[in-house]
């Protein structure tokens, strides 16, 4: 990369408090995911009850590790059709991101929730392209959406994973690395997105997706 | 458009303090972990690796609470290394907010230990630190116990069978230590790393040897490698971060570059 990229506009704390459950996956980036939320000023809390859920003004669903051990953790605690009737705006983070897809090949395939049409695979390492897929990417914006505002084509975000969603139907930005996949993605109804990368860790440009989601209509 | 070479502070901990030094001479205070971890991340850095010096020849574990304080304080990931022999140590690390655990010393007594933690969180949380050495053969084996000279124990293994065992069982990336030139300044172990890159499917990262930013340039022309770890240049200053990255871009390496307002911040 040679120019400067567009320096994104500075993040500013929201002006009302927004209460977001922070859905319990068991995942182990939960604690920051938290901590970004409460910098933007909401208020966050990680929960696996359905009524907190529920109640809660944003939906966020983290995750790290395998697609096969965040399934079974939803299911054991009754949230999947907790999950995929939510009326609140719902954002996925990395393995959160793709657990909203109908499905994974990780783990020998495991059905995910299908809020969103496509299957995740594994990325093919090349010998100059590693998996996992670990750094600072760029991200291309391919769809305008209230979810990328103030983050532009080049803007580099903090990736971290082994299995990636391809370019699909609802996918709003790609990254490439040993193939083009979704960075981030977003459903036609303006209720459902996601992030591949890991915007807690992401810098200004992950608070600013953050700050987008919290703001987003609900 | 690619994927940025990472720019990566190691911070020696000892009694949740950072302190400055190779692991094997005698330390200076440098400060408190959150105020440097938050001076590096204003000037660029894409990654922290905190190494807690104390917790391995002490067989203690990691106090947490600064964990928590670092990841309350930081949005770029981090790494915790040291004390860390079981899924319960690495567990509580990655809870306390770690973005990724570095085992070294426990992995060589016990190598299983990095398959129970690649199948426990899976292979990107998995660092495996592996402390090199050419021995006068001119084979380079493992060392473990580095951060005790006293305790220091050359390994019949050797570093390239090493790597590759280690990926086996689920190392999601590698930190290539190469003792011959840590703490040398004189530049990282370019054929070391090139060999080892041969044989590391995952990112690969230099440590040990950085003095100059040609050095990292080198580091990442001529070994391939992933990111570069270094401390001392650093922590005095005498490798700004900003210009480090500004000399890589122009030397045609892809780099993350940061905005005015985070550098502000």
């Amino acid at each position: 990369m040679t120019a400067t990229q567009p320096t994104p506009a500075p993040v500013v704390p929201t002006s009302r408090p927004v209460r977001v459950a922070l859905v319990d996956s068991g995942g182990t980036n939960i604690g920051s995911v938290r901590t970004a939320l409460q910098r933007l000023g909401a208020q966050a809390e990680l929960t696996a009850d359905e009524a907190t859920i529920r109640a809660a003004d944003r939906v966020v669903l983290p995750g790290v590790g395998a697609a096969g051990a965040g399934m079974r953790r939803l299911h054991e605690a009754g949230l999947v059709p907790v999950l995929r009737d939510l009326q609140q705006p719902l954002l996925g983070v990395c393995l959160g991101m793709q657990l909203l897809l109908e499905g994974s090949e990780e783990d020998g395939g495991v059905e995910c929730l299908g809020l969103l049409p496509g299957q995740v695979v594994a990325i093919p390492g090349s010998a100059r392209e590693r998996v996992p897929h670990m750094g600072w990417n760029t991200l291309t914006p391919v769809r305008q959406d209230p979810l990328l505002a103030g983050i532009g084509d080049g803007d580099r975000a903090y990736f971290v994973h082994g299995y990636a969603a391809p370019v699909l139907e609802h996918t709003l930005a790609t990254t490439s690395h040993a193939g083009t996949w979704s960075a981030v993605l977003g459903g036609p109804d303006g209720r459902c997105w996601g992030a591949q990368f890991h915007p807690e860790r992401s810098a200004a440009v992950g608070a600013r997706l953050l700050r987008n989601f919290l703001e987003v209509p609900a | 458009m690619t994927l940025a070479r990472r720019i990566v502070p190691c911070l020696d901990v000892r009694d949740g303090r950072v302190v400055k030094g190779t692991r094997f001479r005698d330390h200076v205070d440098m400060g408190d972990i959150v105020e440097l971890a938050r001076r590096y991340r204003a000037e660029g850095a894409d990654e922290l690796v905190f190494y807690d010096i104390t917790a391995s020849p002490q067989s203690r574990r990691v106090d947490l609470d600064w964990v928590t304080r670092v990841s309350d304080a930081l949005d770029i990931p981090f790494c915790v290394a040291g004390g860390i022999r079981s899924v319960e140590d690495a567990r509580a690390v990655l809870h306390a907010g770690a973005d990724k655990i570095s085992v070294n010393t426990p992995a060589t007594q016990r190598p299983e230990l990095v398959a129970e933690l690649a199948r426990a969180f899976g292979t990107q949380c998995v660092v495996v630190g592996v402390d090199s050495l050419r021995d006068e053969d001119g084979v380079w084996r493992i060392r473990q116990l580095t951060g005790a000279p006293e305790a220091t124990r050359a390994l019949e293994t050797a570093t390239l069978a090493w790597v590759q065992q280690v990926q086996d069982l689920g190392a999601g990336e590698i930190v290539l230590n190469c003792m011959g030139s840590d703490g040398v300044r004189e530049g990282y172990d370019l054929e070391q790393l090139a060999a080892v890159r041969e044989v590391c499917q995952v990112p690969l990262v230099a440590s040990g040897g950085a003095g100059a930013i040609s050095h990292f340039v080198d580091v990442f022309q001529q070994a391939d490698v992933d990111a570069a770890l270094a401390a001392t240049v650093f922590h005095t200053g005498s490798v700004p971060i900003p210009q480090l990255k500004e000399e890589l871009a122009r030397a045609g390496v892809a780099v993350r570059r940061t905005t005015d307002e985070e550098a502000a911040r």
